[in-house]
């Protein structure tokens, strides 16, 4: 930033990164809906996490007293951030860390990026982190000449295949096995030509090739689940033990993580890691669950770093009725749920985080009016689904529905002709604000049924109605409106006081 | 019991017969009902679209038409339009900086039901045969559409009350939980991913060889039938208060008209 500082804290900035969609979410969407192999995959693997994560949350009596509590510690975090930041920052130095502030992607980025050359290295190993995803950091350092190498599975998968992730748990859920079985063939060094599709076989091919990695890396870059206020303490939870390397036998450990991640103290994190290994994996517990404060000599990463990340953070908080997105915490239980997710995979979303949480947290960092984030809040049939599934009980369709009220009113006042939807929106206005107004335009239903013809059937409508016909039909309007029947035709059957008319 | 309906708009205009029926069971079950001229509409086209502004005037309308107090309770054959009544106006009043609409506006939901939250919970209807008469000989499967099952909780209000009419055979659907796809403007604005959905909704329906799906709200069920009556399916689709209201002497057809007994033309 090149602002001089003044003195008072500057607007919260808004986030970059791979934040931004340079295409609207329906046209993203009808190029998606067109893959069918994607969507076979995509249903399967939704309905198998779907049936998983049911059945191990209904063996829990007091499910939603742990949403609830989850829900109060979360708003209690965020209504107390700086504060709860300072504590952190004092008991993680104390302990040996070193701690750097990000406001943005860029800011973040170049930090990694010089602590990795302070370490003369040209290679770092990375735990599966969606904050790093957020920023851009592999591309980031791939411009710097620095590769970083994907240890997750379905990380390493995206990777190879040259992909983009599309869930933010199961970052490779978009492919199935014949389809990694054919990444790992042309793009695994050293792979096993004969190499099956069999599961446990492509598990077995991709630690073969992880394994060289993890000995031979000076540095790690990870994210972080959780962050304990009380004693400095990051939390890494994840399923197949390559986090855990990495956590522990590189020198230096590089932590990229959300100001958000905060929990007040670790007899917190009793209610955490019951809620998020049930929703995002389906599990009752997850296998692998890292915990480290500072530095430890003789005991694992010598320099240990936290990269504290805002990039848009702050302003999403300042969103009164949008702060509770920050509440996250990155099961992906929504994504699993949602029927448009089901349909459109992740990568219609064009954001680091696809899925319900993705429509309201993209542009709550970016702001409404970055690019065509605009049209992210809109990919919902407001079934609400995602807040049943929510551990921290977000409600994402009221949220939706007020980032969907912050685009409207951030488009008025532009001096543009007015769109067909804002011209039907002052239309129906008008009709709906009066009794008497809704009468008047229902003595109209008859053309309506004039209209439909023979078939009783409208079958065609024009402007953006066309969505409607372009698969449903709409029966012909009724001669008599309801109101017109009461007041001219209806003769009570039981009662018989004077009826209001 | 003085009961106030709600009518909502997309009944009042397009499915007048399911304001019709909602009035014979609440008067064959001895109630008064009144109706309440000035309404019109939710407001939550308006609400879900994002135009706040225009939707103020809709709710404000809706609050002014309800809140005398010369009825007891005040119902809809909707779980999504009393979802709004509900939930969204309070919230709507409150961004738009108008507090005292706000209370008026809770006290308006508070005393609004879904109809099926009234015919079990208030009027204490568990047995259609029995307490309404109802008879419906046809093969039916259920829909339980999203904002009355994940906004007011209805849970199997309006399936048992379908379960308890006499000559219904009901067939279970499968993947009932899955939203139709309509979500108001979202049809027209993500027509792609909504007809989708709709595609995987009929489907289903049609698996179970019922002769027509039933369900809560208009809105969904136009939009199902909408989409079965454009791949010229022979399944269609009937709002739950009809089915009710049908009785051997005085049947509904499975066309969506009601045959109008004695107290109606």
């Amino acid at each position: 930033m090149s602002n001089v500082f003044m003195g008072m804290p500057s607007l919260p900035v808004f986030g970059d990164g791979n934040l931004h969609i340079d295409e609207p979410f329906p046209a993203a969407a009808h190029r998606e809906l067109g893959n069918t192999q994607m969507r076979a995959n995509l249903r399967h693997a939704t309905h198998t996490i779907r049936d998983k994560r049911l059945k191990v949350v209904g063996e829990l009596p007091d499910w939603e007293e742990l949403r609830d509590a989850g829900a109060a510690t979360k708003n209690q975090v965020m209504a107390n951030l700086p504060a709860l930041l300072e504590e952190f920052e004092k008991n993680f130095t104390a302990r040996g860390g070193i701690i750097h502030w990000a406001r943005d992607a860029d800011e973040a980025n170049r930090i990694v990026s010089d602590l990795i050359k302070e370490q003369d290295t040209d290679e770092v190993v990375k735990v599966k982190s969606m904050a790093t995803q957020e920023i851009g950091l592999n591309e980031y350092l791939e411009e710097q000449g620095i590769s970083a190498f994907e240890t997750d599975l379905a990380e390493l998968i995206v990777q190879l295949g040259h992909d983009k992730p599309s869930h933010i748990l199961v970052p490779a859920i978009h492919k199935n096995r014949t389809e990694v079985r054919d990444i790992f063939l042309a793009e695994m060094p050293n792979v096993d030509p004969n190499l099956t599709d069999e599961p446990r076989l492509l598990a077995m091919a991709a630690r073969e090739h992880l394994r060289r990695k993890f000995l031979s890396a000076k540095v790690a870059v990870s994210g972080a689940n959780f962050a304990l206020a009380d004693s400095g303490t990051l939390a890494v939870v994840e399923s197949e033990g390559n986090g855990r390397m990495c956590l522990t036998l590189p020198e230096t450990l590089i932590t990229v993580m959300g100001i958000e991640k905060l929990l007040p103290g670790k007899e917190d994190l009793e209610v955490f890691m019951q809620l998020l290994p049930r929703s995002s994996t389906g599990e009752r517990m997850n296998p692998y669950t890292s915990l480290w404060t500072g530095v430890t000599e003789g005991d694992g990463p010598q320099n240990v770093h936290l990269v504290m990340l805002d990039n848009g953070r702050t302003a999403a908080l300042a969103d009164k009725y949008g702060r509770t997105a920050l509440n996250c915490i990155r099961c992906s239980a929504c994504m699993n749920v949602c029927p448009v997710y089901e349909r459109t995979g992740g990568h219609a979303y064009g954001s680091t985080y696809p899925g319900p949480i993705g429509a309201i947290l993209t542009p709550l960092l970016t702001g409404i009016k970055s690019e065509e984030n605009s049209s992210l809040p809109y990919a919902s049939s407001l079934c609400g689904a995602c807040y049943d599934a929510c551990p921290v009980k977000i409600n994402i369709p009221e949220i939706l529905v007020h980032l969907r009220g912050e685009d409207v009113d951030s488009k008025r006042g532009e001096n543009k002709l007015p769109s067909q939807m804002d011209l039907m929106m002052k239309g129906a206005q008008w009709a709906f604000s009066s009794g008497k107004n809704l009468g008047l335009l229902e003595k109209g239903l008859p053309l309506g049924k004039l209209a439909a013809g023979r078939d009783k059937k409208i079958k065609r409508l024009p402007g953006i109605a066309a969505g409607w016909t372009q698969s449903r039909d709409i029966p012909a309007p009724p001669a008599q409106s309801f109101r017109d029947w009461w007041k001219k035709d209806h003769r009570p059957a039981a009662a018989t006081t004077e009826q209001e008319k | 019991m003085k009961i106030a309906l709600f009518a909502t708009c997309i009944v009042d205009a397009m499915y007048p017969q399911t304001a019709r029926a909602t009035v014979k069971i609440l008067e064959r079950l001895g109630h008064e009902v009144i109706f309440p001229s000035g309404q019109a509409c939710c407001g939550q086209m308006h609400i879900n679209s994002g135009y706040m502004d225009e939707a103020l005037p809709v709710v404000a309308n809706h609050v002014a038409a309800f809140e005398a107090k010369t009825y007891d309770v005040a119902v809809a054959p909707s779980g999504s339009c009393v979802a709004s009544v509900k939930h969204q106006h309070p919230v709507l009043a409150e961004r738009c900086g108008d507090a005292a609409l706000k209370a008026r506006a809770e006290a308006v939901g508070a005393k609004t039901y879904e109809l099926s939250q009234l015919l079990v919970d208030v009027l204490g209807v568990t047995n259609a045969a029995e307490q309404l008469g109802s008879h419906f000989a046809h093969k039916v499967t259920y829909h339980p559409s999203c904002h009355g099952m994940r906004s007011l909780h209805l849970g199997d209000r309006q399936l048992d009350l379908l379960k308890s009419v006499g000559g219904i055979e009901v067939a279970d659907l499968p993947e009932a939980d899955q939203c139709c796809g309509f979500g108001g403007t979202f049809s027209m604005k993500n027509a792609d991913v909504s007809s989708a959905m709709l595609e995987d909704k009929a489907k289903n329906i049609e698996s179970t060889g019922a002769s027509l799906c039933s369900g809560g709200d208009a809105s969904c069920l136009m939009h199902i039938g909408g989409g079965l009556s454009r791949t010229k399916s022979n399944t269609t689709t009937l709002h739950f208060a009809e089915i009710l209201a049908s009785t051997i002497t005085e049947p509904v057809s499975v066309t969506g008209e009601v045959f109008v007994g004695k107290g109606g033309k």
